[in-house]
C-alpha cells in the first residue's frame, strides 16, 4: 500500500510537469486567438517544424543544442509570420470558419510536405538526459527542464504583455479592435508581432518537446487536439483559463493513464471536456 | 471489359462521394462538423465487432451500428445547441468527440487490434463469392452497384434536405439564430434533426467502408485526420451544389492516384502536399469549391 501511493505521487508529480509543458503549448494558441482572432489548426504542426529544425541543426549540422535551439524558435516565429502574411491575412475578413478551415490546409500542407522532405522514419535527437530521483520517486530530467522553461516562458510573456508598451499595444488590440487604430496603433502591425510572438512559443515548446519525444511527421496529431482543447476549456483567449485548463487535463491524462491504459487518461480527459463544455459553454474563464 | 483496378477506384469515389455529402448536409448549414469520424468509426467498428466476437450477421449489426451512432449524435448535439454552442466552439467539441471514439477503439486493443486494425472474418469459402449473410462479395461489380445505390440515396436526402422548409429554417439559423428563434422556429429541433440524418447516413458510410476495405483501422475510420478529410474533401468539391461533394472525392482521389502512377511511390506523400496548397487556395479564392465556382462561370456570360 505504501508503494502504491508514492507511485500515486509520482503519477500527480508526472501530471503537474506534463501541465507545465500544456499550459506553454496552449499559451501561444491563446495569444494569437486573443488578439487576431484566429485559431492556428495548424499550431502543432508549426511546433513538429520547430522540432525537425533543432533535430536536424543539431544531428545533420552539429551545432550545439544552446544554438540550434534559438535558432529552432527563431524559424518558427518566422513561420509564424509567414502563416499570418500569406494565409490569415487574405480571410480575415472572412467568415470565422473559413479562417479556422484555411489553417488546416495548412496542416495538410506541413505534415505532408515533412513527410515527402523528412520521411516518414521516428527521429530522436540522441541527447539522453539522466533520471531525477527523490527518495523513492524518480522522473526524467527533460521533464523537469521542460517544467521550468515552461514556466520560465509564461512568465517571461506575462512580463512583456503587461510591462512593456508593444505588449500594451497587444492588450489593447485585444480588447478592442475597432478604437485602436485611432489611438495610433497598427493592428497590421501588432499582429505580424503577435504572429512571430506565437510561432516563437512554438518553437520553445519543440524545443522542450523534442527532449522527450521522437520527431515523426504526424507528431502534431499527437498532441495538437488537446492543446485545442485545453483553449476552449480554459475560454479560446483567456491565457489564465488555459493554464488552469491544462494542469486539469495533464492530471486527467497521468493520473487516469496510472489507474487505467493511458489511452483511457486521454478519454477520460477528453469526456471531460465534452461534459463541461455543457457545464461551462464559454469555458472555465470567461474573456 | 473494365480491369479491377479503373473499377475500384470508382467504387472509393462514390463511396466517399457517399460520405462527404453525408457530411454536407449539415456542413453547408453551417454545422460544421469535425466529429463525423466518430459515427463512421461507429459504424465500422460495432459491425465488424459484433461479426468477429458474436457472429452477428451484419445486417443486424447494421441497425445496432445506427442505432448507437444515434445515440451518440444526440447525447453530443443537444446540448451543443441547446446551449448555443456554434462555429469554432461546435467544431472543437465535436473534434474532441471525434478522437474520443479513435482513443477508445485503441484502448479496447484486446477485442479491437488497436492500432493494428481488424479484419472482419472472412466467410467466402473457396469457390463462392458471394456471402449474403456475412456482407461479403468478391465480386467489385456487386460492391458497384451498392455503392452506387447508396450514393444515389444520399443524393436524393440532400436534394430531401436542400427542397424542404427545414433548410430554409436552417438558413435562417446559420445567419442569426436569436432572430430565426424569435420568427418561430425551433432552433433546438431543427438543427438536431439535420444532424441526425447527417450523422446515421456518415455511420451507414462506415459499415460499407468496412465491409467493403475488409480492414479497418481507428486512424482511418475516425480521428482527427479522417474528420478533417471529410470536410475538405466537400470543401474542395463544393459545399453549396448536390455534387460538389463527390466531385472533391473524385479530386483527391485521382488526384493522389494520379499522381502516383506518374511518380511512383518515389514521392509518398507528394499528393497530401499539392492537396494542402490547393486546399488553401480555395478557401482563400474560390469558397463555392471546384463544382461551385465551374457553374459559377457558365452562368456568369448568361446573365449578361
Amino acid at each position: 500500500m505504501e508503494a502504491f501511493d508514492i507511485f500515486l505521487l509520482e503519477a500527480v508529480l508526472n501530471g503537474l510537469l506534463l501541465g507545465g509543458l500544456l499550459a506553454l503549448l496552449s499559451l501561444g494558441l491563446n495569444l494569437i486567438f486573443g488578439v487576431i482572432d484566429v485559431v492556428w489548426i495548424c499550431y502543432a504542426e508549426l511546433i513538429m517544424c520547430g522540432m525537425y529544425a533543432v533535430y536536424y541543426l543539431h544531428v545533420q549540422y552539429h551545432w550545439p543544442l544552446y544554438a540550434a535551439m534559438p535558432a529552432a524558435i527563431l524559424i518558427v516565429a518566422m513561420l509564424g509570420v509567414i502563416l499570418h502574411q500569406f494565409v490569415i491575412k487574405p480571410v480575415l475578413s472572412a467568415e470565422p470558419i473559413n479562417q479556422l478551415l484555411v489553417t488546416g490546409g495548412v496542416l495538410f500542407f506541413l505534415q505532408a510536405a515533412a513527410t515527402l522532405a523528412f520521411g516518414i522514419d521516428f527521429k530522436n535527437l540522441g541527447v539522453s538526459l539522466p533520471a531525477v530521483r527523490f527518495g523513492e520517486m524518480s522522473f526524467s530530467a527533460a521533464r523537469l527542464i521542460a517544467f521550468g522553461a515552461a514556466a520560465a516562458g509564461v512568465v517571461g510573456l506575462f512580463v512583456f504583455l503587461n510591462k512593456t508598451y508593444l505588449g500594451t499595444a497587444i492588450r489593447a488590440i485585444s480588447q478592442d479592435r475597432a478604437i485602436m487604430p485611432l489611438m495610433g496603433v497598427s493592428p497590421a502591425r501588432v499582429y505580424t508581432l503577435t504572429s512571430a510572438l506565437g510561432g516563437a512559443l512554438a518553437g520553445l515548446g519543440a524545443c522542450l518537446l523534442v527532449l522527450q519525444y521522437d520527431v515523426h511527421p504526424a507528431i502534431g496529431l499527437s498532441f495538437g487536439p488537446i492543446t485545442f482543447l485545453i483553449c476552449v476549456l480554459g475560454g479560446l483567449g483567456s491565457m489564465a483559463g488555459g493554464l488552469v485548463a491544462a494542469f486539469v487535463f495533464a492530471q486527467f491524462i497521468s493520473v487516469g493513464g496510472f489507474f487505467f491504459a493511458i489511452e483511457w487518461g486521454y478519454v477520460i480527459a477528453f469526456a471531460f471536456f465534452i461534459a463541461m463544455m455543457f457545464i461551462r459553454p464559454q469555458g472555465l474563464f470567461r474573456r | 471489359m473494365i480491369g479491377n483496378y479503373p473499377l475500384h477506384l470508382m467504387i472509393l469515389v462514390l463511396l466517399w462521394g457517399y460520405i462527404y455529402t453525408s457530411w454536407s448536409v449539415m456542413g453547408r448549414l453551417g454545422m460544421v462538423s469535425f466529429g463525423h469520424g466518430a459515427f463512421m468509426g461507429i459504424g465500422a467498428y460495432t459491425v465488424v465487432m459484433l461479426w468477429n466476437h458474436y457472429g452477428v450477421s451484419p445486417w443486424i449489426g447494421a441497425p445496432v451500428a445506427l442505432a448507437l451512432a444515434a445515440v451518440v449524435a444526440i447525447v453530443i448535439a443537444y446540448p451543443c445547441f441547446r446551449f448555443k454552442i456554434v462555429g469554432h466552439y461546435f467544431a472543437l467539441v465535436t473534434l474532441a468527440l471525434s478522437e474520443v471514439t479513435r482513443l477508445i477503439f485503441v484502448a479496447l486493443r484486446e477485442q479491437t487490434g488497436g492500432s493494428l486494425g481488424a479484419t472482419p472474418n472472412g466467410a467466402l469459402t473457396e469457390g463462392t463469392s458471394v456471402a449474403i449473410g456475412a456482407v461479403q462479395f468478391s465480386s467489385k461489380w456487386v460492391w458497384l452497384g451498392v455503392v452506387f445505390a447508396f450514393w444515389l440515396l444520399g443524393l436524393w436526402i440532400w436534394r430531401l434536405v436542400d427542397r424542404g422548409m427545414g433548410r430554409l429554417a436552417l438558413q435562417a439559423i446559420s445567419e442569426d439564430e436569436e432572430a430565426a428563434a424569435s420568427i418561430g422556429i425551433h432552433v433546438t429541433r431543427a438543427k438536431l434533426q439535420v444532424t441526425l440524418v447527417s450523422a446515421l447516413m456518415t455511420c451507414a458510410g462506415g459499415i460499407l467502408y468496412a465491409q467493403y476495405q475488409l480492414y479497418i483501422n481507428p486512424d482511418t475510420v475516425s480521428g482527427i485526420a479522417i474528420s478533417l478529410q471529410m470536410v475538405f474533401g466537400v470543401i474542395a468539391g463544393g459545399m453549396f451544389v448536390m455534387l460538389g461533394p463527390t466531385v472533391g472525392a473524385a479530386f483527391t482521389l485521382l488526384l493522389a492516384e494520379g499522381l502516383r502512377l506518374a511518380f511512383g511511390n518515389k514521392y509518398p506523400a507528394l499528393d497530401t502536399t499539392i492537396y494542402g496548397v490547393m486546399l488553401v487556395l480555395f478557401i482563400i479564392f474560390m469558397p463555392k469549391g471546384i463544382l461551385g465556382a465551374v457553374l459559377d462561370l457558365l452562368r456568369r456570360p448568361r446573365r449578361t
